[in-house]
């Protein structure tokens, strides 16, 4: 059984397929690339695993059950976790409380233990706390706990959005370009968090233009262009196939300058 | 058959009249995704100065009722208009970069300060529009007697709205304001001078609704300090149903909502007359949660 | 030398309960009257401050509570403190059905559809609905409250019952702000989609908030119908929506004791002006307008939450 498995998974905009029916699967423990060139339906395919947007067709499995028509949030419980290309953080409130978000959907606490502090209560907020202090650690913000997420760094707002996907304790983590506007150096700390987090038995799928981290952090790729999948392979296929050699390799010379 | 007849009339006067008041709140909102709370008082504004030069100048005594009339009327456009500007240099300016709710505080308070210097100036009282500004013979529609004061006020804020629709569509001026209303940062750097885009729509949006007023004035001869409040909240009414932010919309939830409370007054009941107006519009919402015209675009993630 | 806000405040309070014993009747009346708008702000303050929905049309929750005291009170004959429940949930349960359907609306078009509420609300009283409200003239001859055998009647007494209401409310909110629930709310008015995509279940958080908010305001209502003895359907005309709005986003929406400030400056000033005689209500708009310009984002706005970390430690 997969983890997650995309059954001929299409979905239209107006008039624009953004994605034609796309079928891949990802199995526990692995790291899986999507590549494709811009405005290829990357971001969609992500959209329609994480519920925000709905399939016009096919189906989409996370441990054999259907997750198609479930809200985002029911989706984040049942264990994929999220970060976005356009970062989405709560720019106005601190670091720490940013990783709170992501302990949301493991605690219990009703608007009554809200609102008289039962013990229950403040004992579940002490975990929480010390969840989301050791997910800063983990992707190297412990520091920064108390600040405003506005007033980090480009590379360590897209590290915060991990850490807040993180601490939802997920299964599946989807990163949406996690080094874009990162330099050499955080893309290299990025490359060596990935291999943190699959060591502790988590399955990654990320969009990822940046072919170095592409080509030393996954497993496998699923290339798609014009909303259809058109490879799938390890990465050393992948860099021999001639049609992504065409479709997306080939256009990369010019790709760097985003 | 008749009466509908004459409460559709009426109700797309008073349409046109909401859609007129309606377009400064959209256009405002188009650019500046502000909502001018104080618009409702421009529009009395309009309305007391109509009736101020109406009487101080007896223009209609020299030239006649329809140029008189015309006349004042682009005056009154005009110094409402200049206050408009001055509205948004003080009240808004100062705010753009913040909250947006704090805008709207500001414009309340605007809205308070106009609503009492109004009542300063002229008194609580109400006053009267002189009544025999232009012909009352009526005339008839598919053998239907309409008073020609009703016809008059539909063509005018036609004739005005079809105006600003090709000033917005064919100008460079409008293009200006499109773009502005699309893309505020991406219009600056197109070289356009958003500064500028914002004064002209606060200008005109002014002058729409000092006008309306003073169309209030004379439609129905009686006019208030507070009346701008309940204008005010229909017009708005009407550019949300429309989709706010949208030209057409304004004219088309205006002129809608117009009718629809002139025929739900008439056949349903005239004590629920205001709130069949926010039934309909609560409906509309629940089924197109961006108004009639508004578009619907699914938030790119 | 750093005094802690919370001694500050607890001072601040203290002087205030202080107040009736040297105050005349008159300003213990403008008390009374800021402290019933101040709870009404908290109440507001949930789902405008915090869950930052654009909410115009509270007086209509307020309005529910005020009459189904009122109703009870002079047609059934209950005591009017044992109606407080029964307003709450009266005016929470309105706003669950009335929330549901509108709650997806963005911005400014839940605006004018909470003013549409309120407004409908305010004609449905009127017009009489159900025949029970008395249309126009309203409900009068309601009782006034008896706590314990002490039947509250001078500005002095009320003056007590509605700021101890409004003590208890800004322990429970400020409790409710510093947990799992408030925090939820701040994160869907920072970004509903990344909320949402944090596994918040945003649609219901903001049915709570509505709900929650309503169902304060209702039993302000109770006080309120108590302290006059008769209500009318123009004392909770958008009018009153408007006030409750600019008491949050000018004292500073989202922090409880901006909240209190607000309702300070808002229902307060009017008096301060009142030298001005008939100038007072245009120097009051400027005045709103100034301190907006002045303090763009409300007089006092929230500061981020601290969490106390001593004994919490870096985990792994
Ligand atoms: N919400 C939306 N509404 C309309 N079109 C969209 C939406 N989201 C994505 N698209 C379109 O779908 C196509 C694929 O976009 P996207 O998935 O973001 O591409 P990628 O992530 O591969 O660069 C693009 O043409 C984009 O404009
Ligand atoms: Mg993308």
């Amino acid at each position: 059984m997969s983890l997650l498995a995309l059954d001929a998974v299409s979905k239209r905009f107006g008039g624009l397929t953004a994605v034609d029916r796309v079928s891949f699967t990802v199995e526990a423990g692995q790291v899986i690339g999507l590549i494709g060139p811009n405005g290829a339906g990357k971001t969609t395919v992500f959209n329609l695993i994480t519920g925000n947007y709905r399939p016009d067709e096919g189906t989409i499995r996370f441990q054999d059950q259907t997750i198609n028509n479930l809200p985002t949030h029911r989706i984040v419980s049942m264990g994929i976790a999220r970060t976005f290309q356009t970062i989405r953080l709560f720019q106005n409130m601190s670091v720490l409380e940013n990783v709170l978000a992501g302990c949301h959907c493991r605690m219990r606490t009703g608007v009554l233990g809200s609102l008289f502090h039962t013990p229950a209560q403040r004992r579940e907020e002490r975990a929480a706390l010390k969840q989301s202090l050791a997910e800063l650690a983990f992707v190297g913000l412990w520091d920064s706990a108390a600040q405003l997420a506005k007033n980090l760094s480009y590379g360590n707002q897209r590290l915060l959005e991990i850490a807040r996907a993180l601490a939802s304790r997920p299964q599946l983590l989807i990163l949406d370009e996690p080094a874009g506007g990162m330099n050499e150096q955080e893309t290299q700390a990025l490359i060596g968090l990935i291999g943190r987090m699959r060591q502790q038995g988590l399955t990654i799928l990320l969009i990822e233009h940046d072919m170095k981290l592409v080509m030393k952090a996954c497993d496998r790729l699923v290339v798609i262009e014009y909303g259809s999948k058109i490879a799938e392979g390890t990465p050393g296929e992948i860099q021999q196939d001639p049609r992504v050699i065409e479709a997306y390799l080939g256009a990369e010379s010019d790709e760097d300058e985003d | 058959m008749e009466q509908f007849f004459q409460q559709l009339t009426n109700g797309l006067a008073v349409g046109g009249i909401y859609a007129l008041i309606a377009l400064g709140y959209t256009m405002v909102y188009g650019v500046l995704k502000l909502i001018n709370f104080a618009h409702g008082d421009l529009f009395t504004i309009g309305a007391y100065l109509g009736l101020t030069l109406l009487t101080s100048l007896a223009l209609t005594d020299h030239v006649g009722g329809f140029l008189g009339i015309g006349v004042l009327a682009l005056m009154v456009m005009g110094l409402v208009g200049i206050i408009g500007i001055l509205l948004e240099r003080i009240a808004y300016r100062p705010l753009r970069e913040s909250p947006r709710l704090s805008a709207v505080v500001s414009a309340l308070g605007a809205s308070i300060f106009f609503q009492n210097a109004i009542m300063l100036v002229y008194g609580a009282k109400f006053y009267v529009y002189p009544q025999d500004l232009l012909p009352k013979s009526p005339v008839f529609i598919f053998g239907m007697p309409v008073p020609l004061m009703r016809i008059l006020i539909l063509v005018a804020s036609v004739v005005m709205m079809i105006s600003l629709y090709l000033f917005v569509q064919k100008t460079r001026i409008g293009t200006a304001i499109r773009a502005a209303a699309i893309d505020q940062g991406a219009a600056r750097l197109m070289g356009i001078d958003v500064n500028r885009v914002i004064m002209i729509v606060f200008c005109i949006g002014p002058a729409l609704g000092g006008v309306a007023g003073m169309m209030v004035g004379i439609y129905y001869g009686q006019i208030n300090f507070t009346m701008g409040w309940n204008y005010g909240l229909k017009a708005f009414t009407a550019a949300i149903l429309g989709g706010i932010g949208n030209i057409p919309g304004a004219m088309v939830g205006g002129l809608l909502l117009g009718v629809i409370e002139a025929l739900g007054a008439a056949y349903i009941s005239m004590a629920w007359k205001d709130a069949i107006a926010f039934v309909v519009l609560i409906l509309i919402l629940i089924v197109r949660p961006t108004g009639l015209l508004g578009e619907r675009v699914a938030e790119k993630i | 030398m750093k005094v802690p806000g919370r001694i500050v405040a607890g001072a601040l309070f203290a002087i205030l309960l202080g107040a009736p014993l040297v105050l005349d009747r008159y300003w213990v009346d403008v008390l009374n009257s800021i402290g019933l708008y101040a709870i009404l702000g908290l109440s507001l303050n949930i789902i405008l401050g915090y869950a930052g929905m654009f909410h115009m049309g509270h007086a209509a929750f307020y309005a529910i509570g005020a009459y189904a005291t009122a109703i009870l009170n002079t047609s059934y004959g209950v005591p009017v403190l044992w109606t407080l429940p029964v307003s709450g949930l009266a005016a929470a349960l309105f706003a669950l059905v009335v929330a549901r359907p509108i709650i997806h609306l963005r911005g400014d078009y839940l605006l004018i559809v909470t003013i549409g509420m309120v407004e409908i609300v305010r004609i449905a009283l009127i017009n009489d609905v159900f025949g029970i409200t008395g249309g126009a003239n309203g409900i009068f001859g309601i009782d006034r409250p008896q706590l314990f055998g002490f039947k509250i009647r001078q500005p002095q007494h009320f003056f007590y019952l509605i700021w101890l209401f409004a003590g208890l409310t800004i322990l429970l909110f400020s409790l409710l702000e510093n947990s799992r629930f408030g925090r939820a709310l701040n994160y869907l008015r920072e970004d509903e989609v990344a909320a949402e995509g944090s596994g918040i279940n945003t649609a219901a958080y903001k049915l709570a908030a509505f709900v929650l908010g309503a169902g304060w305001a209702g039993m302000a209502g109770t006080v309120f119908a108590a302290k006059m003895t008769i209500i009318s359907p123009e004392s909770f005309s958008f009018w009153e929506s408007v006030v409750l709005f600019m008491i949050v986003i000018l004292g500073g929406a989202g922090n409880i004791v901006g909240v209190i400030l607000g309702a300070f400056l808002v229902v307060g000033l009017p008096e301060v002006f009142r030298d001005f005689a008939s100038a007072r209500m245009l120097f009051y708009g400027l005045a709103m307008m100034f301190m907006m310009i002045y303090r763009t984002q409300g007089i006092l706005p929230p500061r981020p939450r601290t969490y106390r970390l001593d004994g919490v430690g870096e985990g792994s």
